[in-house]
């Protein structure tokens, strides 16, 4: 049993581990958040910039009204969706790849 | 003559409303029956099925803010109104992306746990402790309004000792004891169940009246359509004719088909509403007599701190979080995430959609605010079928009062249980008397959850002219300030030191609090600040929402005081962000545990 803190025994413990897969779990967390929150925080810089376009009827709707009130939703589970799949994948692969280094220490 | 207490009272609204409140009570009897052990009370016993956790969260998440109070701000303010809805949507997509996997990994019963765990300090577990009644509490009050607003509404014919109509406050203590109780004599296993069931509850409130209604008086396209240019003529004319006394036609066969009411002087105009920066983002700097054209700018600035205050404060509210560790694992946990996004946006399509009729259609409740005003459209609105179809407009709206019911009461019970939980469980279990048994501490959550219900509703006393919504939303910039930079961070960087985090926790948690503090206390008349807003319409939008600052700011002193206490990073660092990240299946987990309880 590795004591903390001091010089790992196997892989899991080590630094080279921790540091890729933090790296990759944040990578697609941010991906994630930046495809979204660059349609969210663009939505008040459109209204505020071209008004004329964003307050064009749709079927009686505002445009603005329509992205925000109800075509919001599906996007926001469609990027949950592909976040989860790829998370779950993601930490599979991870496992496999600390299990393997695992049986290749002696 | 004197008339009988309820003889004014709409059986079908009292019926289905008593009908809610039974139903959720009795279950939470049902359910104590089965609920023994202390971990019973605290997260549910760890193995409530997924299919009962998504319908509980779901149910827990949509307050009466939720149900109430987003569609009473979109009838009052319009388009701005309608980044409330898809923020607390949006914002569970950020708890996904960011936190809710680590934290379940890490494995706590309670925010304040994790706190302790990351850090190896009980002090800083003092500190999450008291953030968690702070945003609690205002995270109650909203209910408490909602639960006012919803018995004033139910008995407002009613003669109360000489005057007709029941008095807030009556509906906030009736309401706060009844759940206090409850939770008292249940716990969480009981919620769980209520919860759930409350949530398809809400669901069915919120959309059978909303189809009757545009399929009797026209859809939503059309009755935002009716407010848009193209009805502006047509309105001015009515209005004129209107205007003339021998005239009694108060209504508006508008171009797109739908007729509406004449509207009150004191509503926002069409193009105010239907537009953005309307009222509710424009209102400091219209006060302080800025032009349209100038006011734009602060509204803006409002849009912004508004949605990083509800997309990063839903990360930190602790009745949430502390319900992720009801999953079984990890992926669970997520598949979790997932589906309650879905049944929460369904169900945020809704409000806006009530707003917007109850502004064309029952446009008189703009003449009061608060609890007598737009905030109850949901529940006054439908009765406008009884019109032509009675008793069905009363049944509608029997309906949508039991959604209240349903909303407010579940808001409340998971809040009372967080509350609770953090004060018998960390201040009585951990702090005053650790060496207490299971026994102890669970009489212990009995009498701290009458001590947090009654201060919750004392509380909620006070706030009757406040807006639901606009609650809500304070309490998530304060979450959003303290809770969200301490989760984000000590997840992701392992450089945070307990100095760094408590420093940054408070100072952002603490400016968030005062600022809305300050806001609410001069718009309940507790103290005159109008000519220093009039002055300074930067500080008073700073002030009312606080996030675009306190975020920043709560962040930035985690990283310079962490830098500076650089030494005091935990020895086994490596270790934590190891449980933290590391797939659950390389059991490393039940390999921390045991190291640390060596030491």
């Amino acid at each position: 049993m590795p004591v903390p803190g001091s010089t790992p025994k196997d892989f899991i413990h080590s630094e080279e581990f921790l540091a890729g897969l933090q790296r990759r779990q944040f990578r697609l967390s941010v991906a994630c958040a930046a495809s979204f929150l660059s349609l969210l925080l663009a939505l008040p810089l459109l209204n505020y910039f071209a008004p004329e376009l964003m307050t064009a009827p749709v079927a009686g709707f505002p445009f603005t009204w329509l992205l925000l009130g109800v075509l919001f939703f599906p996007l926001v589970w469609l990027i949950a969706w592909i976040f989860i799949r790829r998370s779950i994948a993601l930490e599979r692969r991870e496992a496999e790849l600390a299990r393997s280094k695992r049986s290749n220490v002696p | 003559m004197p008339s009988p207490l309820f003889a004014a009272v709409d059986p079908w609204i009292l019926a289905l409303s008593l009908f809610t409140v039974a139903v959720t009570v009795v279950m939470g009897y049902w359910a104590a029956g089965k609920s023994r052990t202390a971990s019973d009370f605290f997260v549910a016993g760890r193995g409530v099925y997924v299919g009962w956790n998504v319908s509980a969260i779901s149910g827990e998440y949509l307050s009466a803010a939720s149900f109430m109070g987003v569609a009473g701000m979109v009838m009052s303010s319009g388009y701005d109104a309608l980044w409330y809805p898809v923020c607390y949507a949006c914002g569970y997509l950020f708890l996904l992306l960011f936190i809710a996997g680590p934290l379940r990994r890490f494995g706590a019963y309670t925010i304040p746990d994790f706190a302790e765990g990351r850090f190896d300090s009980p002090v800083f577990r003092k500190i999450a402790v008291i953030f968690v009644l702070f945003i609690g509490f205002f995270y109650t009050m909203p209910q408490m309004n909602g639960a006012g607003t919803a018995l004033a509404y139910i008995f407002k014919d009613i003669s109360w000792f000489g005057s007709t109509g029941l008095p807030y406050w009556v509906g906030v203590v009736v309401v706060g004891s009844a759940i206090t109780l409850n939770v008292a004599i249940g716990g969480m296993k009981g919620i769980t169940l209520v919860q759930a069931f409350q949530y398809w509850l809400k669901l069915f409130a919120i959309s059978v009246p909303i189809f009757v209604l545009i399929s009797l008086h026209g859809g939503y396209g059309k009755h935002l359509e009716a407010n848009g240019p193209g009805a502006a003529r047509a309105m001015n004319a009515a209005l004129l004719a209107a205007a003339d006394p021998a005239n009694h036609d108060q209504q508006i066969q508008t171009d797109a088909g739908v007729i509406r009411e004449i509207l009150p002087a004191k509503a926002p105009s069409d193009a105010t509403w239907l537009n953005p920066f309307g009222p509710l983002t424009t209102k400091a700097a219209r006060a302080a007599n800025l032009s349209p054209e100038q006011s734009r700018p602060y509204a803006l600035l409002y849009t912004y701190s508004l949605i990083i205050a509800l997309v990063c404060g839903t990360a930190g509210l602790p009745h949430i979080l502390v319900r992720f560790y009801t999953n079984p694992d990890g992926v669970a946990a997520k598949r979790t995430t997932m589906w309650v996004m879905i049944l929460i946006g369904v169900f945020y399509v809704f409000p806006p959609v009530f707003g917007t009729l109850g502004r064309n259609l029952l446009p008189e409740l703009y003449n009061a605010t608060g609890s007598r005003g737009p905030d109850k459209v949901v529940l006054e609105l439908p009765l406008i079928l009884n019109r032509a179809h009675a008793p069905w407009g009363a049944i509608l709206s029997g309906i949508t009062c039991a959604g209240a019911f349903a909303a407010f009461m579940s808001t409340f019970s998971g809040l009372l249980v967080s509350m609770t939980g953090a004060l018998a469980h960390d201040v009585y279990g951990r702090m005053l008397r650790p060496e207490s048994t299971a026994n102890e501490r669970m009489r212990m959550f009995k009498w701290c959850a009458f001590l947090v219900g009654g201060v919750a509703t004392l509380l909620g006393c006070f706030v009757e002219k406040l807006q639901i919504n606009f609650m809500v939303g304070q309490a998530f910039a304060i979450a959003a300030a303290s809770y969200f930079p301490l989760l984000f961070m000590s997840v992701w960087w392992r450089g945070m030191t307990t100095r760094g985090a408590a420093a940054g926790m408070l100072a952002g948690g603490l400016c968030a609090l005062v600022a809305v503090t300050l806001t609410n206390f001069s718009d309940l008349g507790w103290i005159d600040l109008k000519p220093f807003w009039i002055a300074h319409p930067l500080l008073r939008i700073l002030c009312e929402q606080p996030a675009i600052w306190c975020v920043p700011l709560a962040i930035s002193l985690m990283v310079i005081v962490s830098l500076a206490t650089r030494a005091q990073v935990p020895y086994d660092i490596r270790m934590k962000m190891l449980v933290l990240h590391a797939p659950e299946t390389l059991g490393l987990k039940q390999e921390y545990v045991r190291d640390h309880d060596g030491h």
